[in-house]
């Protein structure tokens, strides 16, 4: 893909437009981060680092819609990402799942509108159906309901939960999914929360 | 002058009333919600904001008490009629590639006489509180092309490099959630919690959604424009603030507008 890009790149070059010859990939990407660099302000807590790309967000911003990046890309951002994942000291994953219920409705957190002192959620119903009880689900995930239900309740699926939680890109690189503790989203307990209700069998999600 | 939050209140009530009663499954849930968004488009209070707009253009104004008739959105001085449908566009008096936000601003500085700062002073209003001139020029403005089949250029080569600026723009994923535009408008057929996105990487999609903003928000007793809807995209994306006019607006409104060529603009729209 890179290189059909390239080709199309050289291709655009030797055509002359006007008098103009038409700017190449590379040179619009780099006008694209300065423009982008001038056109926003920091505000509440939200800072112009933020504009910073890391390595895993410059790839997936190289993919066409809907398309993975192609294998050796994937196991690269894959790697990368599953070094980041720190499970708990203590070795228990499941917290709570009432609390964990709570954090997936919350939306706030993270906004630069947002009360820096104020709740920061996962906002999970924004794209997943969980619990049966919520009709105002979103889809651009999958369905998380019965979760541990369809899987088991094992030690090894509660391990790929919290991972997951924690850094989605280690699983599936480029993922439309936020790294919650990667990216210090969610602490540590509120991850083992929404574990938990993943997890649980008394949680609603696996009734 | 009509209580405009307070009908958005109501509307909002009835939704709450009518739409989604607990008991109802979800896929009735989703066509009690359609039936509630045709139901809306009996009567659009945004004729209220195209009627102020109206008014403003054409009264005398600023420093220099000067109309809005001299200036120019792209089709000659004062023509209003089909303008939006061709913007963002390369104006050459400014050097710069614009959308009709920012020209309006570069005509109140430039014609008018007023300061940048006090042109871009409130270009987002809120209801009674704190009303916004620009929205309501905007809504006279693209009021004057519905039904126009959108036609945005790309033959000057900074049009050209602000479309090819906007899309990556588009794929752009930063900040703690790694959220781009991309994120929720580049597959069909997706949902945030029971609100239908747009696939605006598909003609359809662009087309559909770039054609209904600007739109009055009933949730909001607002009318919205285009800029808004990309200061709000962004915060929810967890960026920064967006500058109002900034490069990077113009840019990735290039990119849908273009996107969005061959139908017919259908604005000011109602969005709950």
């Amino acid at each position: 893909m890179k290189l059909g890009r390239s080709v199309i790149v050289i291709g655009l070059a030797l055509v002359p437009l006007g008098c103009a010859i038409a700017p190449s990939n590379d040179q619009i990407a780099s006008q694209a981060t300065a423009m982008l660099q001038a056109s926003f302000k920091a505000t509440g807590q939200a800072g112009l680092d933020r504009l910073n790309q890391d390595e895993t967000q410059r790839v997936c911003s190289e993919l066409a819609p809907g398309k993975a990046p192609a294998k050796e890309v994937a196991e690269k951002i894959e790697k990368l990402n599953l070094a980041t994942i720190r499970y708990p000291a203590d070795g228990k994953l499941l917290g709570d799942w009432k609390n964990g219920e709570k954090i997936a409705q919350e939306g706030r957190g993270k906004q630069f509108s947002d009360d820096i002192a104020g709740p920061v959620g996962a906002n999970c119903y924004a794209c997943h159906q969980l619990t049966p009880q919520e009709l105002s689900f979103g889809t651009i995930g999958p369905s998380l309901y019965q979760f541990a239900k369809l899987r088991g309740y094992g030690a090894d699926t509660q391990r790929y939960a919290y991972g997951k939680i924690f850094n989605a890109d280690a699983f599936a690189a480029c993922s439309t999914m936020p790294r919650f503790g990667h990216n210090q989203i969610l602490t540590e307990q509120q991850i083992k929360d929404v574990t938990a209700l993943l997890m649980d069998p008394q949680s609603p999600v696996n009734k | 002058m009509p209580d405009f939050p307070r009908r958005g209140s109501w509307l909002v009530a009835l939704l709450t009333a009518v739409a989604i009663p607990s008991v109802l499954a979800q896929g009735s849930a989703v066509d009690e919600i359609a039936k509630y968004r045709a139901a809306l488009q009996d009567g659009n209070p945004a004729e209220l904001w195209e009627a102020r707009g109206e008014e403003l253009w054409k009264q005398k104004r600023g420093p220099r008490q000067v109309s809005m008739e001299q200036c120019d959105l792209g089709l000659g001085a004062g023509v209003v009629k089909g303008a939006y449908a061709r913007l963002p566009r390369y104006f050459a008096d400014a050097d710069r590639v614009m959308d009709l936000e920012t020209r309006l601003v570069w005509c109140m500085v430039a014609q008018q006489g007023y300061t940048e700062a006090d042109a871009k002073k409130s270009p987002f209003g809120n209801g009674n509180a704190r009303k916004s001139d620009i929205e309501a020029l905007v809504a006279y403005i693209t009021s004057e092309s519905r039904g126009v089949p959108m036609n945005v250029s790309l033959a000057h080569p900074k049009e050209a490099a602000m479309y090819r600026i906007g899309e990556k723009m588009f794929y752009f994923r930063g900040g703690p959630h790694d959220f781009g535009c991309v994120t929720c408008h580049g597959e069909d057929g997706k949902r945030i919690r029971l609100q239908d996105l747009p696939n605006l990487t598909k003609l359809e999609g662009a087309q559909k959604a770039y054609t209904t903003w600007p739109a009055y928000r009933v949730s909001q007793g607002e009318l919205r424009t285009f800029q808004w809807r990309l200061y709000d995209c962004f915060r929810q994306q967890r960026f920064p603030e967006l500058l109002y006019g900034s490069d990077a607006s113009i840019a990735l409104t290039m990119f849908l507008a273009r996107n969005a060529n061959g139908a017919a603009f259908d604005a000011p729209a109602i969005k709950r």
